[in-house]
């Protein structure tokens, strides 16, 4: 059994309205697969006393298209997006990033929503939503807020979300160019990212970075190199914009040769 | 394959077996678990329903589980995982712990048919779910072909992961899965096997689908 000392207390909602009216009035955390949050609980590092269980809003778990734009539910789950044909058709890369992400028993479970809020850099799903410009939709008891993926962020696992939203969607307008994804991690499977790149190439291009810094980045320097200059050109404004660390899961100077390659794969291998 | 684990037959004279005197016992010691030893003993009777004789212990909370087909009404400790509950408080102890993070997938059981993790749920998550583990899906006089398969192949070593793995494998059977080895190694990729049992696995499941196996990769 758990050694941590703590209690615990789970309410369960039925409506995204009753959530967030239980939300307005007492902080809890939400639970929605909860490969994370468990994770946490297991870990005894999660000092959060209060959830609650969002699996059942079923209200969240669609994938549909509104006026060309990718709508992805915050509920919807890795197998989901795998499985789901408007995904494949306009975001083929999430499918690359969804079918790498834990095992089936987690890709299962685990959501797009949770990947999101949680907000780890190394969220395999967050270089796609920063590559293409996606935008998070937030409710709260009576109001709703759309924020740009790019501006979610404020700090390693800090986002603008407040206590009181949820993360209800995820839009993804129509993505015209190549999309590619590349993960590497220690194995394909059950591994967290070392480093996660993202990228589309269209008129220009738009590559975002996981792993190597405090949050999902865009490489903007690279991507005005790319646009108007050579691919080494492109490498010289790379090592002027990446500047990771070292940590348990690789070194900082893994990482910066690891993207370097990648994104002069990614430009190849979209040519 | 017959889970050494599988809940007690009474097979021993006295009607008390190794393993189910280890488990009461350390039942016994466990508090928030009190509930534990007239549900193992209705499960060993095949009783379908049991409630809660023992007196409620502070902090613990009542909770009702649909386990193999069973009404289980039984009071826990609200932080207990799925797979705790089914191993201490259900004493099904088919269900493995072997990372209790994610990661390994020795817990692998069935949640309204959908293969999950038991060691990232808790219980409490649960009520009103179809609950299936490996003692659900066969028993020793009467193998599912999952199970078989693996018993013909040798998909195992020790036997740890076993439970998990067979569990995964049948909810492969109706996942979209390519026809290829390398397409079951993908949707198996969940469940580790230190003993490093892949290649009998993959021929067990293959057997099963009605693929010969491949071996590309
Ligand atoms: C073995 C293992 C392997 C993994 N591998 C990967 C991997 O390869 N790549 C990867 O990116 N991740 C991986 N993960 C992490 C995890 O599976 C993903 O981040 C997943 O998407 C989380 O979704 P969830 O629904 O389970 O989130 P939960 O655990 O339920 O929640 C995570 C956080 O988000 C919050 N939250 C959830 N939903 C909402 C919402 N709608 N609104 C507001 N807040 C919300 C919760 O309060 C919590 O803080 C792995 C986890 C495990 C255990
Ligand atoms: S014990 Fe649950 S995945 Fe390892
Ligand atoms: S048979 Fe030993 S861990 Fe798989």
């Amino acid at each position: 059994m758990k050694t941590a000392l703590s209690t615990l207390e789970m309410r369960r909602a039925t409506s995204v309205a009753e959530a967030l009216e239980i939300l307005r009035d007492e902080p809890r955390m939400p639970i929605a697969g909860a490969t994370d949050v468990y994770v946490g609980l297991n870990f005894g590092t999660l000092p959060e006393l209060r959830y609650l269980d969002i699996w059942a809003l079923d209200e969240l778990r669609t994938i549909t298209v509104n006026e060309d734009v990718l709508v992805l539910g915050a509920l919807a789950t890795y197998t989901m997006m795998v499985a789901s044909a408007l995904v494949q058709e306009r975001l083929p890369m999430m499918i690359e990033a969804a079918r790498q992400v834990g095992g089936p028993q987690i890709q299962n479970r685990g959501t797009i929503g949770g990947n999101i809020a949680n907000g780890s850099p190394a969220g395999d799903s967050l270089p796609v939503l920063a590559a293409c410009d996606a935008v998070v939709v937030l409710q709260s008891a009576g109001a709703e807020r759309r924020v740009k993926f790019t501006e979610f962020y404020t700090g390693y696992r800090k986002t603008v979300m407040r206590r009181d939203e949820l993360v209800v969607a995820v839009e993804v307008p129509r993505v015209s160019g190549r999309q590619w994804f590349r993960k590497v991690g220690t194995r394909a499977a059950q591994a967290i990212s070392k480093v996660v790149v993202a990228g589309v190439r269209g008129e220009g291009a738009r590559i975002a970075v996981g792993s190597i810094a405090p949050t999902v980045i865009r490489l903007t320097a690279t991507e005005r190199a790319l646009a108007t200059g050579s691919l080494d050109e492109a490498m010289v404004a790379l090592r002027g914009e990446v500047n990771p660390i070292d940590d348990i899961r690789s070194t900082a100077d893994y990482r910066k040769r690891v993207t370097e390659n990648l994104v002069r794969r990614f430009w190849t291998e979209t040519a | 394959m017959h889970d050494p684990d599988a809940p007690d037959h009474d097979d021993a004279p006295s009607g008390l077996t190794r393993r189910n005197f280890l488990t009461r016992a350390g039942a016994a010691g466990i508090a928030g678990v009190a509930a534990s030893i007239p549900l193992a003993a209705a499960l060993a009777e095949g009783v379908p329903e049991a409630t809660d004789a023992a007196p409620d212990i502070p902090g613990t909370v009542p909770i009702a589980l649909r386990v193999n087909g069973a009404t289980l009404r039984m009071r826990i400790d609200p932080r207990a995982t799925l797979l705790d509950t089914l191993r201490e408080s259900v004493h099904l102890t088919g269900t493995k712990k072997g990372c209790d993070h994610g990661q390994c997938g020795a817990c692998t059981v069935h949640v309204n048919g959908e293969r999950v993790n038991s060691c990232l749920r808790l219980a409490l998550m649960h009520e009103g779910d179809d609950i299936t583990t490996i003692e659900g899906i066969g028993s020793p006089d009467a193998l599912h072909p999952m199970q078989a398969a693996f018993v013909a192949h040798d998909g195992y070593q020790c036997g740890y992961c076993t439970s998990g793995q067979i569990m995964s494998a049948v909810a492969l059977m109706k996942e979209p899965c390519g026809p290829r080895d390398s397409d079951v190694k993908e949707l198996m990729s969940g469940n580790i096997c230190r003993c490093g049992a892949y290649p009998n696995i993959v021929a067990a499941i293959q057997d099963v689908r009605g693929n010969s196996p491949m071996r590309q990769g």
